[in-house]
Order: C-alpha cells, then structure tokens, then sequence
C-alpha cells in the first residue's frame, strides 16, 4: 500500500473541547478515501489540518503528527503556501471568486507565475473538462462566475482546484447543496481523477461514500472509530457504532 | 518566485503596513507636541491664571487673557445645540422610522450633501442674509452671538441626523415590532422604545455636533462680529477661541503668536474632552 | 384630559415631515440663492482667466488649479497610508491594545478642527521645516486631514467583503499579500473611492487650514514650494475683504458645484457597493 497522507496520534483542541483524539490513519495514493460521521465528528478538523486552513482559526493546539510523502506538515517552517499549492480544496458551497470563469480558473496558476496566454487557455480547457464542465461553459468563458448556476458553480471551483495541478484534492461535504443530476456529475469527474489524485471525500451521505470512495473512515466525536476498504465497511463492519450509523440510526 | 522570497516579501509588507498604520498615532502626537511646545511656554511665563481667567487680550501689551472667547465658545456651542439639535434629531427620527424606502433615497442623500457646502459659505450667506435679518427685526448690529448660533446650528445638522441615525436604525426591529404588537401607535413605539434604546447614540450625535460647533472657524468669523468681550445680551457680538487664531495668526510673532496657540492648548483641551465623553457615551452602549 | 393616541401619531408624523423638507429646504434654498447670484458672472472665460486687480476683475484660473493641485496632492499621499493603516487595521492583525491605540489616533484626528490643523502645518511645515507658504505645506497638512476619513471608509469597505472569498483565495495558494491586492481590494474599490472622493470634497471646501499653510498667493503655482489660493480660500478673502460680491458669488458657484459633484458622485458609487452585497 503506497500512503500519501499519514496522521499519528493526532489531537487537536480547540480551547477545552478536543476536536479529534489521537487520530491513527493512512491514505493511499491515487484512491478515493470517505471521511463520514455525524456534525461534530472532526472529519472538517482533519481537512483543514491538511491545507493548512486551519491556521485561520483561534486557540488552537495541536499535538501528533501530520506528513505528506513522509514530510511533516504541522512544523511552523512549513512552507505553507506551497502547500496549498499541493493540496487543492473544494469547499462545502460553491465560492467563486466574483470574477470570470476563466480568471477564475486562472487564478491559482497565475499565482504560480504562469501568465502566458496560451498556456492559461490550455490549462483553463484542460481542467474544465476534467471536472465535466467543459462543454457548458466553453462559449461563455468571460462570463461571471456567479451566472453559473450552483451545480455549475461546484465543479467550477473543482476545476479551479484542478487548475493548480495539486497532488491532493480535499472535497469538503462538496455535494451537500446539490441536486442529485449535479451529485451525479461531480462523482463522475472524482473516479477519473483517482487515476492522477488522491482525494479526500468528506460527506454526510453514507451512499454516496459506498458508491464513490474505495476507502471509508467513520469519525465520532473526534476519534476515527473505525477506517477500511469501503466494501469491508459498508458490508461487515467491526464496530456496532459504525454499523449503526451506516443504517442511519443516529447521526 | 521561490516560497522563501515569497515569505520575506510577505513580512516586509506587514512591517510598512505597520508603519502606515502608526502613521495616525504620529501626527496626533506631532498635533499635540507643536500645540503645546508653542503654546505652553506662555502659561508659565504669563501664569495659568491670567490667562485662562483674564478679561483682557491685548498680546502686544502683554495682555493674553482668552476668558470671554472660552465663555463665547461655549455660548455659541450651546446656541448652536438649541437650534440644531431638535431640529436634528427629528430628521434622524423623521428617516429611520417614519421615512418610506423611496422617501430615505432622496432624503438622506440630500441631508448629507449639507455637510459638504464649505462652511465659508454658510458664514458668507449668514452675513449677507441672516445678519441684516438681525439688525433689522430683531435689533443690534445683526453681528452677534444669535447670527453665530443660528448659522453654527446648521452647521452641525449633519453630524446630529447621521450618528443619531445610526444609533436609531441599530435599535432590535423586534423591539419595535413587540411594541407595536400590543397595540401601540407609531409614535409612543418610537417614542417609548426606540428613543430610549438609541439615547446614548443620540447624546453622542450631540456631543460630537458641538465639538464641530467649537471648533468651526471660518463661518464664526464672519457672522460673529469679533468683539473682545463677553456678550451681554443674544444681540451682542462675541469672539470665540478659533476665530482669534484665524483673525491674528497671519500677521502674529513672538510672544503674540504664542498666545494664539496658548489659545490652541485651550481649544483642543475642550476638544478633547468632548471627544472623550462622546467616546464614553458610545462604548457604554456597546457593552450594554 | 386624554388626547387620542392616533390623533398625537398623525400629528407627530407630520411636523417630523415637516422638519425633514425643511432641513432639505436649507439646502436648496443655499444652493438656489448662490446659483441665482452666481451664474450672472459664472462662465467660461471666469474660469480661464487670470484674476485682475487682487480678483475684483478677471477670473479664477489660479484657484481653480490651486484647488486641483491641493486636492490632487493630498490625495496622492493619504491614500497609500490610509489605505494601508485600513489593510492593516483589517487583514493584518487581530484586534488588541495596539489596534485600540491605532483606532483611538484615528478617532482623535478626526475630531481636531480645522483651525487646529493650520496651526500644527503652520508651525510645523511653514516654519520648522522651513518650507514656507507652499502647495507642499497645504497638501501636507490637508493629508493629515483627510486621513482619518480614507482610513474609515477603507476599512468599512474591506471588512464588507466575505470572509469566504479570502479563505478560497488562500486555498488556491495565495500569500496574504496576493489575496488583498487580488481579491479584498478589488470587491472593496468602489467604497474605497467613496472614502477618497469625500476627501476630495472636503479638501476642496477647508479654508481654515489652508490659508495658514499654503498662503493665498493669486498666482498659479509652478512648483510644489509656490504659494497659491484655492477657491475657498479666495472666496473668503473677496467676501471678507468686500472685494467684490459679484466674483465672489460666482467663485462660490463653481466652488458649491464641485462639491455637490463630488459629494453626489461618491454617493452614487456608495450606493452600488450596497446594492451589490445586499
């Protein structure tokens, strides 16, 4: 097994409360792993552990360990911005910036200094198409982003997570303001990502962690209860707890 | 661009926003040094008294007493909070609760664009039509501490209308609505539960719109009348402590130009206070 | 006895009315009187021309320049420092003792008069630094001025924009730097132009602390050390000095329409800001 992402023991706390509680995990390179478990249960605090975004957040402590490749990413000589670089995210709503949708697209890689206009158009089609949502939008490029509507809008920002050319992408909760025809489009997208990505899905919907992950991690109240290949889980799962929530008797 | 530039533009960047950010607390404090480097000097050499209590200005002769511009000062303060206050606060009052939608577009744009007129110009339309009005209805020379205080208490309409504004609109709309729930009229709702919840906004509107009213100085000129004594009676003209910088600094030296900032140690202190109060006011509020 | 409640309620409502259009009336009323009295002597050429005979013939080209070159300046030199007192003050630092020191410095300058003003640019700027009467004095001053209200617009405007849009602009690897220029700046503009177009007015119609600073030479000023006059300022002195009723009428004229324009404009451009975000 190739692991990309490794926690160890990891605790974080936020004041008093303890949003996760020595976490031990791995994910594997190149598969779909679900993070699922009721409000509250810290599979957000992990994600945001990962890019970092946690470092906007007060009175946070952190003990454990965090690497990606094997390096760690928790130390405060980490190059966070480069980080972010390598591990795009996906937000629960749709946030386009208020601005076209190719600069939208656009807009990560030319931070990384890429401005030449062909390779952006390049980039911008490349990406589009990745998050099928290339052949609705290919005559309207310069139009806002926020005309898009919200279906749209998701895989826009997929696309704009796609467009940094990360080896990471997080999905937090991406479909919970979504149809099921735009579900449906975003999870297409994510299995032919697998083949170049790692990804994170983080989600309320236990079917849509069976249909789309290959693995599956159960969190509660900040511990990983129990983490395995999405299968195992789903048909014969170790843990009453997980079972419980998996036929949607609590959570 | 490698992370490591990158990182280093990132703090230089804080480091001058920081200065910038400072830049505030400098020029107050450069304000407040040359005031008072300049202005102080004179209360030793003349006393503290003589000054601040003396009814006498002549600097050349070495008289620097400033009493009847501070008590000018406050007359026309006050006359300018009888006249614009009420006033004031009805508008406010008027916009944030009686004022359609449509009514607020027009209205509210309008009442602010009062702030921009120069207040030369109010000074100058207050000479030319509020002055002779005075002479020849009322009586004196029109040059007085009533033409002062009408033009003055226009003046500060809008700093009344729009703090007290805000400090209506920020009142719960569930405190109007339970009010008029039980059947209360437009009026006692506003009168019983709004003003009351938006009292210390509506002070610090006032308090503010007399430290605009103190400190005013071109507009005071040229309505007031300059004379160097207290005035007797609402007829009589009057000077203030900003009117006796502007009227002799261009042509003031040596112990005579320190007078004039003594004068500026006085005016600000008054400022000062004001602001302080108004500041009290409004943070009382936010912890409540 | 008992007056009715609705009787009070309409009754209220009308001299409350009544007092709104007649504060508005004020303002017309100002602003009809000098268009009335100003426009006899207001034109083209009023406005080209040099001043003759300390202003009591010709026109108010000098001022008219004085004031833009004033304006222009001040402008110039309290934005980045506004501008950049409001990044700091909203994206840089968290609230503590210092921002409330900061804040309280802010607060502070924007009580101090105006006269207060053309006496610390008097004393300092003409006579300490040894710049005299000058345009740079005036506008040095007129940027202390002016600071505090740039500073409060701007960070109004930046605090309006979502927290959202800076949290996606970070995850897309954006230095803090890049995502204010980028994204904070951008959807903040217009509110930051309403900041600087109030200041343009008010710097327009200050006299107090600038005939103190920058003088009231009547020539067109050739360098920034030169002496000039703005409209307000020469304004004052034909009204004061009874010079002539009719130029200063019609120098009140253009004075009161550039800031109206002004003042106007700025709203207008407010009022995109809410329409956009509500």
């Amino acid at each position: 097994m190739n692991v990309k992402i490794r926690t160890e023991k990891l605790t974080v706390r936020f004041g008093n409360n303890e949003a996760l509680k020595g976490v031990d995990l791995d994910v594997c390179k190149n598969s779909i792993t679900g993070f699922m478990g009721p409000a509250g249960s810290g599979k957000s605090t992990l994600i945001s552990l990962i890019n970092r975004m946690i470092d906007f957040e007060d009175g946070v402590r952190i003990e454990g360990g965090l690497s990606i490749d094997g390096e760690d990413i928790l130390g405060t000589s980490v190059d966070v911005v480069g980080l972010r670089r390598r591990v795009g995210t996906v937000f629960a709503v749709p946030l386009p910036l208020p601005r076209s949708i190719f600069e939208n697209i656009a807009y990560g890689p030319r931070l990384k200094g890429i401005n030449k206009k062909s390779d952006l158009d390049d980039i911008v089609e490349e990406s589009l198409k990745k998050a099928v949502l290339w052949s609705e939008v290919c005559d309207r490029l310069h139009v806002s982003a926020l005309k898009l509507s919200g279906g749209q809008q998701q895989r826009l920002c997929l696309a704009r997570t796609l467009a940094l050319r990360p080896e990471i992408i997080l999905l937090d909760e991406p479909c919970s303001g979504l149809d099921p025809i735009s579900t449906a489009k975003i999870e297409e997208a994510l299995n032919e990502l697998k083949k170049d990505y790692t990804i994170i899905l983080v989600s309320n919907n236990t079917k849509q962690i069976a249909r789309a992950c290959d693995f599956a991690a159960f969190f509660y109240m900040g511990t990983l209860v129990e983490f395995d290949q999405t299968e195992k889980i789903f048909t014969n799962p170790r843990v009453k707890q997980t079972e419980d929530y998996i036929q949607g008797k609590f959570g | 661009m490698s992370s490591k530039t990158a990182v280093l533009k990132e703090r230089i960047i804080k480091q001058v926003l920081t200065v910038f950010a400072f830049s505030s607390i400098l020029f107050l404090f450069l304000i407040f040094a040359f005031i008072l480097v300049e202005g102080l000097p004179l209360f030793y050499k003349a006393g503290v008294n003589s000054i601040i209590f003396g009814m006498k200005w002549a600097p050349t002769k070495g008289f620097f007493g400033i009493f009847p511009m501070i008590v000018s000062s406050f007359l026309v303060t006050f006359g300018a909070l009888i006249i614009g206050a009420p006033l004031g606060l009805g508008c406010a009052v008027y916009l944030a609760e009686y004022a359609g939608k449509r009514q607020k577009m027009f209205l509210k744009p309008a009442l602010e664009l009062l702030a921009g007129i120069p207040s030369v110009v109010y000074g100058f339309l207050g000479v030319l039509y509020i002055v002779p009005f005075i002479r020849n209805f009322v009586g004196g020379s029109g040059f007085s501490l009533l033409a002062t205080s009408i033009v003055l208490g226009v003046m500060i309409l809008p700093t009344v209308i729009s703090i007290s504004y805000d400090a209506l609109m920020s009142v719960p709309r569930s405190y109007r609505e339970g009010a008029l729930a039980m059947g209360s009229t437009k009026w006692q709702t506003t009168w019983r539960v709004v003003i009351p919840s938006g009292k210390s906004g509506i002070l610090a509107s006032c308090i503010l719109g007399m430290g605009r009213a103190v400190g005013e100085t071109m507009a005071v000129i040229m309505v007031a009348g300059n004379a160097l004594k207290i005035p007797g009676s609402v007829l009589d003209p009057l000077r203030t402590l900003t009117s006796n910088i502007a009227l002799e600094l261009s042509y003031a030296s040596g112990d005579h130009r320190m007078g004039l900032f003594s004068t500026g140690v006085v005016l600000l202190s008054i400022i000062m206070v004001l602001n302080y109060f108004a500041n009290v006011v409004i943070r009382r509020k936010v912890i409540k | 006895m008992r007056v009715n409640p609705r009787f009070t309620d309409a009754l209220v409502r009308h001299f409350l009315n009544l007092q709104a259009y007649f504060t508005v009336g004020l303002l017309v009323v100002i602003v009809f009187i000098i268009f009335i009295k100003g426009i006899s002597n207001c034109s083209l050429s009023f406005m080209l021309t040099y001043p003759e005979d300390m202003g009591r013939h010709g026109g108010i080209f000098p001022a008219i320049m004085g004031t833009v070159f004033l304006a222009a300046l001040s402008i110039v030199f309290a934005t980045p420092l506004g501008l950049g007192t409001a990044i700091y003050l909203t994206e840089y630092t968290r609230e503590s003792r210092l921002t409330t020191i900061i804040r309280f410095g802010v607060e502070s300058l924007a009580g101090i008069p105006s006269i207060i003003y053309g006496l610390f640019g008097f004393i300092f700027f003409v006579i300490k630094l040894g710049m005299g009467w000058s345009l740079l004095s005036g506008a040095l001053t007129m940027t202390i001025m002016i600071l505090p209200t740039i500073i409060r617009t701007s960070e109004e405007a930046i605090k309006a924009v979502p927290r959202n849009l800076r949290i996606v602009s970070h995850s897309l690897g954006a230095t803090k730097w890049e995502t204010t220029v980028k994204v904070v700046l951008p959807s903040a503009a217009p509110g930051i132009l309403t900041g600087i177009m109030l200041s343009i007015g008010r710097a327009v119609g200050e006299t107090a602390a600038v005939i103190f600073t920058m003088g009231s030479s009547l020539r067109l000023p050739a360098s920034l050390m030169d002496s000039g006059r703005t409209m307000a300022v020469h304004f004052y002195i034909l009204a004061r000095e009874g010079i002539s009723m009719e130029k200063a009428y019609a120098t009140a004229l253009v004075l009161v329409v550039s800031i109206l324009a002004i003042n106007i404009l700025a709203y207008y451009t407010m009022n995109r800001v809410i329409a956009k975000y509500s």
